[in-house]
This record gives C-alpha cells, sequence and structure tokens, in this order.
C-alpha cells in the first residue's frame, strides 16, 4: 500500500505544470476561474494548443495521435488542468465517439475523423437521448432507412450539449423494429451541415444557452458513416459508456471549486468577522472536503486496477459519477450560501468575460454574479450521463446481483 | 387546540387561488418578470381589491385587523402562484413596521394608501459585512437643524426600484433609528437588478439625505427591538409562502412521475422514485406544521419564545424547501433543469428564501443558542 506518487508522476507533474504555466492563454483561465461564459473559440484554441504540443489526446493510445499516458498520467494532466484553469476538453469527441471508432471504425473512418478530432478541427456532439427516450435510451426512435448507398434519417433528438457549435454529431438510430429493442439500433456520424437537419436551442434555469433539439427531416447519411455493423449498435453504445466514466469523477474540478469556497468564506464577512472563522458554515466545508478527500482515493483505485489491466473501468465507476456529482453540486451550493444576500442578484450580464464587476456595487466581487446561476446549471450533472438513479440502479444489479 | 382555518379565511384562499389559476398564468408571470417594473400592476391593484394589501392593519388605519396567521395564509398562496408581486417588503415588512411602531399621523398618513395599493414601499437595512446580523448597521444618521442626515449603503434592498419610499435603518451613537426616506430624495441613489427568482431589488446610495424629524419611526436610537420583531415576522411570513412553492412542486412532481413513462411504464412506478416522492410529502408536512408555529408565535409579545421558534422555524423550513426543491428538478429529468418549466422557477425562488432574512446556519444557530437560555 502506497499512497504516494512516484518520482516520475511527481516529474511529470512538474512538466505538465511548467507547460500550463507557459501556454495556457491568461484570459482563457481568468474565465474558467471568474465562472465567465467560455466561447466557442475558447475551447478550440485550447485544443489547438495542447495538439502542438502532442498531448491534444490524453487518454488516446500513441498509434491513433494520442499521448499513450497511463490513467494516473491522464489524473494528474486533469488536476493540473483544472487547477490551472484550462478551459474542459469537452468529451464528445475525444472521449466518447474516438474511442468507439478506434474499437469499431474501419481503417478509413479512423484516418478521415481522429486527426480532426484531436488537432481541434472537428466539434461533435452527442445525439443519444429524444423526448421519449433519456434513462429508457433503448426505446429511442429516430429511424434510419436504408435506400441504396444512403441511409434517410427522420425524428428528433435532444438534450444536445452545444450541439450549436457542432460540425458533427454521432447518433444513435433506429434501423430494425424487429426483435429487442436493443437490437434494431445503428450508429450513425452525421455532417451537422447535411441539409434537414435544424437545431432550435433550449435554455436552461440559468438563463444560458448549453443544450438543443436537434430534428431530422429526410437527412441522407452516406452509409459509410454507419460505425460497424447494423443494429449493433447499442452494444458499441455501452462501450462507450464505459469509457465516459473515466474521468467523470471531476476530481480536479472539483479541488480548484473547493479552493474558490474557501476563498470566498475568507473574504466574506459575518457580524464583522470573517466567515471562515464561522464554525457552524466551516463544518460544512469540511464536510465537502473529506467527501472529496475520499472521492480522489476511490478515483485512483478505480483508475489504477484499470491501468494494471485488471478489469475495464466497470460498474464501480457509477460510483464516481454519484459521488463526482454531488461534490461538485454541494460546492456551487455552498459558494452561493457564502455570498449570503449577494447571491440573489441575478447579474446574468457577469457571465460576459467583458463584465468586471460594476463600479456601482463595490461589494460585489467580480466572481460574485456567475455564483448563482452555477448553482442552478449544476442540477444538470446528476441528470446526465446516466442520472443518480440509474447509476444506482446498476450498482444494485451488476454490483450487488440484486 | 384548533387547526381549522375560519369560514373568512377559507373564502380568501379559494379567492386567491381561483385569481393565480385564472388570471396569474405561469406565461403571464414570465411576461411580467421581463416588464421594466419585474411585476404586475394590475394584479397588485386585484390584490388592494381582495383587501389583501389591507390585511395586517387595524381598522382605524383602512385596515381589516388580520393577524400572522391571515398572512401566513396569503403568504401560502403568493408562493402557489409564484407572485413577483411585492407583498413581503411592502405590506408584511414596511406595513408592519409602521403598524407597530409608526405615529398617529404616520399610521394615518400611509397605512390606507399601502391598503388601496397607491404607496410601495421597501425596507433597506442590510449591508454590506454584516451578513444576517440585525444589528450590524453601518449607515450613520447625523442630526442636523431637527432632523438627521443619512449617509451609507444598503445591499439587495428587495423591490426597491418600485419603492416610493424607503424604511431605512442607520446607527446614531450606540443605537439604531429607523427613517422614513422618499425615493426621490436628493441624495439616494439606486443600481437596479433582477433578482434570482425574477423579481428586482436594488443596492442604494444614501450621500448626506436630508430627512425631517418626523421621518423618524419609532423611538430613536431604540429602534432594534422593532427590527427584529419585523424580520421575525417577515420569515414567518417567507415559512409560508415556501411551503406553498412546497406543496406545488410536490403536485406536478407527483403528476410527472404518473405521466412520464420510460421502460414502459410511468416513473412512478419505480419504487426508489415512490420513496422520493414520500420524502418530498413528509418533509412538506413537517413544513407545514412549522411555518403554522411560526405564524401563531409571530404575533406573541414574549420576544424571546418567538424569536426561538420562528428561528427554529425557518431553519427546519428552509432544510425541507432545499430537499423538495433540489428532487423536484431531479425527478423531472432534463426537464427539470430548463427555463421553459415551472419548477425551475418554483425552485429559484425557493432558493432564495433560502438566502434571505437568514440562512439555514443563521437560524439553525440562533434556536441553538436559544437552547443555552433555557
Ligand atoms: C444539461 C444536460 C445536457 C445533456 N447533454 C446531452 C447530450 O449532449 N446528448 C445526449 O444524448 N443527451 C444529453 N442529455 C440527456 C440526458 O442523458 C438525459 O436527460 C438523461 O438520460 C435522463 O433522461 P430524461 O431527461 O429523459 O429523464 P427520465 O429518463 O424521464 O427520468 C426522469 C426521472 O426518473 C428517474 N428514473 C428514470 N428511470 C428510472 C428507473 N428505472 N429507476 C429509478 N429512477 C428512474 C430519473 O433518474 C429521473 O430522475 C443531457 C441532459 C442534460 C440535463
Amino acid at each position: 500500500m502506497d499512497l504516494d506518487y512516484s518520482v516520475e508522476e511527481s516529474q511529470f507533474r512538474a512538466e505538465v505544470r511548467a507547460f500550463l504555466r507557459d501556454q495556457l492563454p491568461n484570459e482563457i483561465a481568468r474565465k474558467v476561474h471568474g465562472g465567465k461564459r467560455l466561447a466557442k473559440d475558447d475551447f478550440v484554441r485550447w485544443q489547438k494548443i495542447l495538439h502542438a504540443k502532442g498531448w491534444g489526446a490524453s487518454s488516446w493510445p500513441v498509434a491513433h495521435g494520442g499521448t499513450g499516458w497511463s490513467p494516473v498520467q491522464q489524473h494528474i494532466f486533469d488536476e493540473e488542468c483544472a487547477d490551472a484553469g484550462a478551459p474542459m476538453q469537452l468529451p464528445f469527441g475525444l472521449k466518447m465517439v474516438a474511442p468507439v471508432i478506434m474499437a469499431f471504425g474501419n481503417p478509413a473512418q479512423q484516418a478521415r475523423f481522429l486527426p480532426r478530432i484531436v488537432d481541434g478541427s472537428d466539434w461533435w456532439c452527442q445525439g443519444y437521448s429524444e423526448p421519449g427516450s433519456g434513462s429508457d435510451l433503448a426505446s429511442l426512435k429516430t429511424r434510419a432507412v436504408r435506400d441504396g448507398d444512403h441511409y434517410v434519417v427522420n425524428g428528433q433528438k435532444t438534450w444536445n450539449t452545444l450541439g450549436q457549435y457542432a460540425d458533427w454529431i454521432f447518433c444513435l438510430v433506429r434501423t430494425s423494429s424487429e426483435g429487442r429493442q436493443q437490437e434494431g439500433i445503428s450508429f450513425l456520424l452525421i455532417d451537422m451541415k447535411t441539409p434537414g437537419i435544424t437545431v432550435r436551442p433550449i435554455i436552461m434555469m440559468d438563463g444560458e444557452h448549453e443544450i438543443n433539439e436537434v430534428w431530422f427531416e429526410d437527412v441522407k447519411v452516406p452509409v459509410e458513416n454507419r460505425v460497424g455493423e447494423e443494429n449493433k449498435g447499442w452494444t458499441y453504445a455501452k462501450f462507450l459508456l464505459g469509457h465516459e466514466r473515466t474521468g467523470i469523477a471531476g476530481v480536479g474540478r472539483s479541488k480548484r471549486e473547493l479552493k474558490k469556497l474557501k476563498a470566498i468564506a475568507c473574504r466574506e464577512s459575518s457580524a464583522g468577522r470573517p466567515l471562515i472563522e464561522d464554525a457552524r458554515f466551516r463544518d460544512r466545508i469540511a464536510q465537502v472536503e473529506m467527501e472529496l478527500m475520499a472521492l480522489e482515493i476511490t478515483n485512483l483505485r478505480v483508475i489504477s486496477a484499470e491501468g494494471e489491466k485488471k478489469r475495464a473501468p466497470g460498474p464501480e465507476a457509477s460510483i464516481l459519477k454519484i459521488k463526482g456529482s454531488e461534490i461538485q453540486q454541494l460546492l456551487t451550493e455552498l459558494q452561493m450560501q457564502a455570498l449570503g444576500h449577494y447571491a440573489l442578484p441575478w447579474l446574468h450580464e457577469s457571465l460576459d468575460p467583458a463584465w468586471s464587476g460594476d463600479p456601482a456595487m463595490p461589494a460585489y466581487e467580480d466572481d460574485a454574479g456567475p455564483l448563482s446561476g452555477h448553482y442552478f446549471n449544476v442540477r444538470k450533472t446528476t441528470i446526465y450521463g446516466g442520472s443518480n438513479e440509474i447509476q444506482k440502479n446498476i450498482i444494485s444489479q451488476m454490483i450487488l446481483g440484486l | 387546540m384548533n387547526f381549522d382555518y375560519t369560514e373568512e379565511q377559507i373564502a380568501l384562499q379559494d379567492t386567491l387561488r381561483r385569481f393565480f389559476a385564472r388570471d396569474y398564468g405561469f406565461e403571464h408571470r414570465r411576461a411580467m418578470s421581463k416588464s421594466a417594473d419585474g411585476f404586475d400592476r394590475a394584479a397588485w391593484a386585484t390584490f388592494a381589491d381582495f383587501g389583501i394589501l389591507a390585511l395586517p392593519f387595524p381598522e382605524d388605519f383602512g385596515g381589516l385587523n388580520g393577524n400572522a396567521v391571515d398572512t401566513m395564509l396569503v403568504m401560502e398562496m403568493l408562493g402557489r402562484g409564484l407572485a413577483l408581486e411585492p407583498y413581503l417588503p411592502g405590506v408584511v415588512l414596511c406595513g408592519g413596521l409602521l403598524r407597530d411602531a409608526g405615529s398617529t399621523a404616520q399610521k394615518e398618513a400611509l397605512l390606507p394608501a399601502i391598503a388601496g395599493g397607491e404607496l410601495m414601499l421597501a425596507f433597506a437595512h442590510f449591508g454590506a459585512g454584516g451578513r444576517y446580523a440585525l444589528d450590524h448597521v453601518a449607515t450613520k444618521a447625523t442630526p442636523e437643524g431637527g432632523g438627521w442626515t443619512l449617509d451609507g449603503a444598503k445591499a439587495v434592498v428587495l423591490a426597491a426600484p418600485s419603492a416610493d419610499k424607503f424604511i431605512v435603518s442607520a446607527r446614531e451613537g450606540l443605537g439604531l433609528s429607523l427613517f422614513l426616506v422618499d425615493a426621490k430624495a436628493p441624495g439616494v441613489s439606486l443600481r437596479s437588478y433582477p433578482t434570482q427568482d425574477g423579481a428586482r431589488a436594488a443596492d442604494l446610495r444614501l450621500d448626506g439625505v436630508q430627512v425631517s424629524a418626523d421621518a423618524l419611526i419609532g423611538p430613536a436610537g431604540g429602534a432594534l427591538p422593532l427590527i427584529e420583531r419585523a424580520v421575525d415576522y417577515a420569515n414567518a411570513a417567507l415559512c409560508a409562502e415556501a411551503v406553498g412553492i412546497m406543496a406545488a412542486l410536490n403536485e406536478v412532481t407527483l403528476e410527472y412521475l404518473k405521466t412520464r413513462k420510460q421502460f414502459g411504464q410511468p416513473i412512478g412506478k419505480f419504487q426508489a422514485l415512490q420513496h422520493r416522492m414520500a420524502d418530498m410529502v413528509i418533509a412538506t408536512e413537517q413544513a407545514r406544521s412549522m411555518a403554522t408555529l411560526a405564524a401563531v408565535r409571530a404575533d406573541s409579545d414574549d420576544a424571546a419564545e418567538r424569536s426561538r421558534c420562528i428561528a427554529a422555524a425557518k431553519a427546519y423550513v428552509l432544510q425541507s424547501a432545499r430537499l423538495v426543491g433540489q428532487q423536484a428538478v431531479q425527478l423531472h429529468g432534463g426537464m427539470g433543469v430548463t427555463d421553459e418549466l415551472n419548477v425551475g422557477h418554483y425552485f429559484k425562488r425557493l432558493t432564495m428564501i433560502g438566502l434571505s432574512f437568514g440562512d439555514v446556519d443563521y437560524h439553525l444557530g440562533r434556536f441553538s443558542d436559544s437552547l443555552l437560555a433555557a
């Protein structure tokens, strides 16, 4: 038993830290630390910087243009990036569709799509959920009917994260209604510029446009854009879910937010004394910090086992998803609570990177405006990626055999 | 012991329920929230017609002589209806302060105007650095020419942008005093903004604002007990509002569990969700009991007992509200996080109640400290 990083791992951390110090653009880090809205260009620019260093895909094997890092190295990388205020690398291309293309795509698909993911050329989004098919994904109804060398796709996807920027969408579509639901699903890669696709915004309760409905009306998709075999899409989707969970714990980001929470609690005062001196509030911070300490080690245990090839990320990843999302929610809740009255103003304009406080409101720090919006925004984390209820079903069925 | 509302109270409840169902639907509310005032002036006039703006005032001043239980009933309905109108700051807080501490001349001049819906007031008390402590006031009152000059800043004054007058707390020597300040008085400036719930508030600056002797409400330097009483009253009212919201959230969530189908059945068939929903209902019933206690004790002259019960009620209700609000969103899945559905808006209002006039820790602390005194 040894809970310390090896010498090589510590050296690796120092190398990542130095890189971030030199290469992460200041204005992007400021937005991330201040909870500001990130533009498409911020994500793309950062991906291109990482790619130039050869670090565009920390979870990919070298053969496909990745770093070939061990899971522990990936974890160190994630943690350092989060701490430095790097934008999150969106998972849709790198962590969702790419592993499927690597495992089940043909060489032509690999050559066509993978390089453009790692170098930041293509923005991908995920087209799984439908209005009638959320937790029960296998009931999906969007149809793809074969017509010569094309499929004709009709239907509606929803809750599409950042689909408004996407070049490509990977979709689960129904190609057969015979047999079990799961056996009639195929995995299609669809160019968002294809005629017949309409993207409509869904505004979330924080007032932001982060998700969309995507409508398909007689959309022609070349058969060569199907990954793997027809009607085997469900198998690929399940494979993807295992991958999606690595990094899902979000330990690095939560550590950054915990730091921020402490900073706010030191800065705000309660009856003339720093809020952090109020034991009742400090205990709340302590409680969430203990949860995070435990999660960090649980996460390392899961990824070390994965690294030693003892097993693929399995149902225990559900533990990471549940705890990771709960901690993230609790941190934003406490940040908001720490602000007291100052959390009540709905300063939507404060999400704009150009907004830096208001001279008429000297008591508001730069980061105060976005915080209550974040609390409302992160309610999503226990709902998406398989809701926490579904994760508990997985634990009870797959781990406990109930 | 009697837990029943009177016939009159039931009639008022029905009137309000009908009003919100018929004339104050969710899309109407959304439009009003986006209007310049951030609320519906026509609804305010209707409230005057219903008599609820006159409810807590003595008959001599155009009021209906209602008690805190009447206020609770109204607040619960305003919660259910997700009303944007500033009933709490205008009628409950400022109206209550004037009723309890105003001079006869002040009451004659102001209470009938509040009751008629013509005069709107806001309570400008909290400032930087004090968090929820009621005695932490940095705004200064300097005696001058028989009146006072006020200097300072107030944070997040609810309903300030629509207020005709403010009741401002200020420190004079060792004590606190309350002053009536005209919103248009020279030296008063506002920085207005929407709040989480879609209503409006403002930060207020007072730069050398002159008030005359008759602007003083209650005894000079002796306003703290009045403020404590008024804020207790407001917290009891907020407990009732929260209960109204929780009841509404439980209804829409229950309906969703019965109609939303996944895996070929209504999601309400899943036992995990049945138990969650049961927990939400239990929390709401318990919160309702505490809100009732708070309302009954709000009129008590025993300040210690009043504060103790209202602190316990607010802390308890906020814990229940957190559970119900968060779970109502969760059980709606993706729909729950949208702006389109009313669930998120109820949730935001509940969250805001949790940060207004003392959060859960503040009230738990007050109640916990009262155990030492016992
Ligand atoms: C912000 C956000 C971003 C998203 N991004 C994407 C995206 O990019 N691409 C994409 O394809 N999807 C995306 N999703 C969709 C997400 O995966 C679904 O919302 C999720 O699967 C839940 O489905 P649902 O919303 O239909 O809720 P439902 O499945 O209708 O669930 C409603 C409630 O019932 C519970 N429930 C359902 N079944 C059971 C059961 N068997 N046992 C116990 N409880 C149950 C759920 O946990 C939930 O609380 C996103 C969602 C959100 C909120």
